[in-house]
C-alpha cells in the first residue's frame, strides 16, 4: 500500500530518474558548504551537517553563498559523489548552472513546496516536468 | 530561446568547436534558467587558473585544453582553447611562488598555477588574481551587462556600480569568454532589479567598518536571495565598508543586489528603490504603496549578529589573525601598518593581510609592507586561506575583521573564529589573546 503524490513544475535539466529523497529545509552552500570528494554537507550550522547526498535525489529550497556552487557540484559528478537528481524550490543562476553541470534530471517552480511535500526517505521519480512522490 | 543569426552560426560550429561547445552550455543553462534570449557582454570575471585535484588530473590527461573543456565549458569533446573573444579576467586563485616558505600550501599547486597563468595569459586572460576586480581597474559602467562570478564582486558590481550581472559560475563565465554572450534574465532585466525588503537601522548607528559588515550579515539573513533596501541611521559608507557589507550579505544569504537610497546609483529615494520615480521611468499613481513595512535593525539585532559570528570562538588564545577579506584596499593596509608600527607580534601568532597584487605593489612602494613585516606580519597576494585551504601550521583559533571569513573559515579549516574590529584583531596578534567585545 503506497501513498502517491504528483507534483508539477518546470523542467531544468531533461531526464528521468528515481531514488530516495534527501530533503534540506535550509538553502545549501556549494563552496564552503559541501565536500565534493565525499559528497557530504560540511556547513557547521546546517541541518544536514555531516549527511551524504551521493546517490540521492537532493530536494532543497535554494542555493546560497559563493558562486563556486556549480563548480563544486560539477566536481561531485567528476568524483562520483553526485546526487542523482535535484528538486529545487526556487532556482537561481547558481543552482541552474549547478544542475546543468552535474548533468542530473532537475526540476523547479513546483505547484507545491517540495521541501514540505517530500520527506527524507520518500521515494521520488523525476520525469521531466513532474515529480511522483511515494511516501515512506 | 531566441537566437540571432550570429548566435546560431556560433552554435552550429562556424567559429570552431570550442565556441560551439560554449554555445551549447549557454543553451542548456539558458533553458535551465527559463531565459528567453542571450545578451551581449564584453566583461567576464571568471576562474581558470585555480588549482584543484580534479584540474590537476585533467591537465595530466590532456593539458589545459582538456581542463578548460571539462571545467570551463562542461564539454567532453577534444577542443583547442581559442583566444578569449571579449575582455576576461581571472579572479582570486591559489597562492603564488612568493608565498612559498610562508604559507603551508602544496608546491605542486604553485607550479600548476604558474603553468596555468602562462597558458591563459597567452589566450588573452588578464590575470588580476583578486576577488575585487573593481579595485584594480575592472570597473563596469552603470547599466553594463557583465558575466561575473565571485559573490562579493557580483553584489558590488550590481549594487554600487549599477552594472548588471547574475552570480555566474565557472562554466558560464568560461562559455561567456569565448562567445561574448550570457543568458539575459534575472539581474540583467530592469524589472528584476527593484528592492524587495526594507531594512531600517534604528536605535543604533551604522558607521564603522565592523558595523557595515554586521548589517550586511543581517541583511542577507532577512532578504535571502532578494534585494534589501537599507535606510535609517547610517553614515555615508566608503568603498571598503560596502565591500564588507556586500560580502557579508552574499554570505549569510544569496544577495546579489541591494539599494541604499541616496548612495547607490539606482535608488535616488526609498520609493525609487521599490520601483517608484527614477527607477523604471516615470511612476504612475502612488508608488509609496509598494514600499513594504520595514524590518528594524536595532541594538538587539546588532547584538544577535555579533554573537552568531562569534559562536565558534571558545579559546581566547589566538594563533592567527586574518585581514583583507574581500581583498584589502591600500588604505586598509595603511591602517593595519599604522597599528603595527613599532609593535611585535606575539610568538606563536601570525598575521596575514590579503590584497590584490597590484595594490600590494603600491603598499610596498608606500612603505606599509615594510612596517607590517617588521612587526612580523605579512601582506600576501592572489589568494586567501579559504580559497587555498591554507592557514599557518597548527592554527586552532583565528581572529578576523571580516564577517565573511568568520562565517566560512571554521567550516573550511575546522578552526575556531573570533570576529571583531581591526584594532581588536591587531591587539590579538600582538598579545596572542582575544580581548574583543561589542562596543
Amino acid at each position: 500500500m503506497s501513498d502517491k503524490v504528483i507534483l508539477h513544475g518546470r523542467n531544468v535539466v531533461p531526464g528521468r530518474v528515481e531514488g530516495e529523497a534527501l530533503v534540506s529545509h535550509e538553502p545549501i552552500s556549494g563552496w564552503g558548504g559541501i565536500d565534493p570528494a565525499r559528497g557530504v554537507i560540511i556547513e557547521p550550522r546546517h541541518e544536514l551537517f555531516g549527511v551524504c547526498f551521493a546517490g540521492k535525489v537532493l530536494v532543497f529550497p535554494s542555493a546560497k553563498g559563493s558562486s563556486g556552487w556549480s563548480g563544486f557540484f560539477q566536481t561531485t559528478r567528476l568524483s562520483g559523489t553526485a546526487p542523482i537528481g535535484m528538486i529545487i524550490g526556487r532556482i537561481s543562476a547558481k543552482s541552474a548552472l549547478g544542475a546543468v553541470v552535474t548533468r542530473v534530471p532537475a526540476i523547479t517552480d513546483l505547484d507545491t513546496d517540495p521541501c514540505a511535500a517530500i520527506a527524507t526517505g520518500d521515494w521520488v521519480l523525476i520525469d521531466n516536468s513532474t515529480v511522483e512522490v511515494t511516501k515512506r | 530561446m531566441f537566437l540571432t543569426d550570429a548566435e546560431k552560426r556560433m552554435r552550429d560550429g562556424a567559429e570552431g568547436d570550442a565556441v560551439a561547445a560554449a554555445m551549447d552550455l549557454l543553451l542548456r543553462y539558458g533553458y535551465a534558467l527559463g531565459a528567453e534570449r542571450l545578451c551581449d557582454i564584453r566583461n567576464v570575471a571568471g576562474t581558470m587558473t585555480q588549482p584543484s585535484p580534479v584540474k590537476a588530473r585533467l591537465v595530466a590527461e590532456g593539458g589545459w585544453d582538456k581542463a578548460f573543456a571539462v571545467i570551463n565549458l562542461d564539454s567532453d569533446l577534444d577542443l583547442t582553447v581559442p583566444q578569449m573573444r571579449v575582455p576576461t579576467c581571472q579572479l582570486q586563485h591559489g597562492f603564488g611562488p612568493d608565498s612559498v616558505d610562508i604559507v603551508p600550501y602544496p608546491k605542486a599547486n604553485v607550479e600548476l598555477q604558474d603553468d596555468a597563468e602562462a597558458f591563459y595569459g597567452r589566450h588573452g586572460v588578464n590575470i588580476l588574481a583578486t576577488c575585487t576586480p573593481y579595485q584594480v581597474g575592472n570597473l563596469p559602467l552603470r547599466g553594463e551587462h557583465c558575466a561575473w562570478m565571485e559573490s562579493s564582486a557580483v553584489i558590488y558590481a550590481n549594487s554600487v556600480l549599477g552594472a548588471r550581472t547574475n552570480c555566474e559560475g565557472i562554466a558560464s563565465t568560461g562559455a561567456a569568454s569565448l562567445t561574448g554572450k550570457i543568458p539575459c534574465c534575472g539581474n540583467h532585466l530592469e524589472e528584476n532589479r527593484r528592492g524587495t525588503h526594507l531594512i531600517s537601522v534604528s536605535g543604533t548607528t551604522v558607521e564603522s567598518f565592523q558595523d557595515w559588515g554586521m548589517l550586511g550579515y543581517f541583511a542577507g539573513g532577512v532578504a535571502g536571495e532578494d534585494h534589501p533596501v537599507i535606510t535609517g541611521e547610517i553614515s555615508r559608507p566608503d568603498l571598503t565598508e560596502l565591500k564588507h557589507f556586500g560580502a557579508a550579505a552574499a554570505t549569510s544569504g544569496g544577495v546579489e543586489l541591494y539599494h541604499i537610497p541616496g548612495i547607490t546609483p539606482e535608488a535616488a529615494s526609498v520609493e525609487a528603490a521599490f520601483g517608484g520615480p527614477a527607477f523604471g521611468g516615470p511612476a504612475f499613481g502612488s508608488s509609496a504603496k509598494s514600499v513594504p513595512d520595514p524590518v528594524v535593525y536595532g541594538p538587539a539585532e546588532r547584538r544577535a549578529v555579533y554573537e552568531t559570528l562569534n559562536e565558534i570562538g571558545e579559546s581566547g588564545d589566538v594563533d592567527f589573525v586574518l585581514l583583507g577579506c574581500p581583498h584589502a584596499s591600500v588604505d586598509q593596509i595603511r591602517q593595519a601598518a599604522g597599528l603595527l608600527d613599532g609593535k611585535r607580534l606575539s610568538a606563536g601568532t601570525e598575521l596575514w593581510i590579503m590584497a590584490p597584487r597590484a595594490l600590494k605593489v603600491m603598499a610596498d612602494r608606500s612603505g606599509y609592507t615594510e612596517v607590517i613585516e617588521r612587526a612580523g606580519g605579512r601582506v600576501l597576494a592572489d589568494s586567501c586561506p579559504a580559497m587555498s585551504r591554507a592557514a599557518p601550521a597548527g592554527t586552532r583559533v583565528f581572529a578576523t575583521d571580516s564577517a565573511k571569513q568568520a562565517h566560512y573559515l571554521p567550516a573550511i579549516l575546522g578552526i575556531e573564529a573570533w570576529f571583531g574590529t581591526l584594532e581588536e584583531c591587531v591587539a590579538a596578534a600582538v598579545t596572542g589573546r582575544w580581548n574583543g567585545g561589542l562596543r
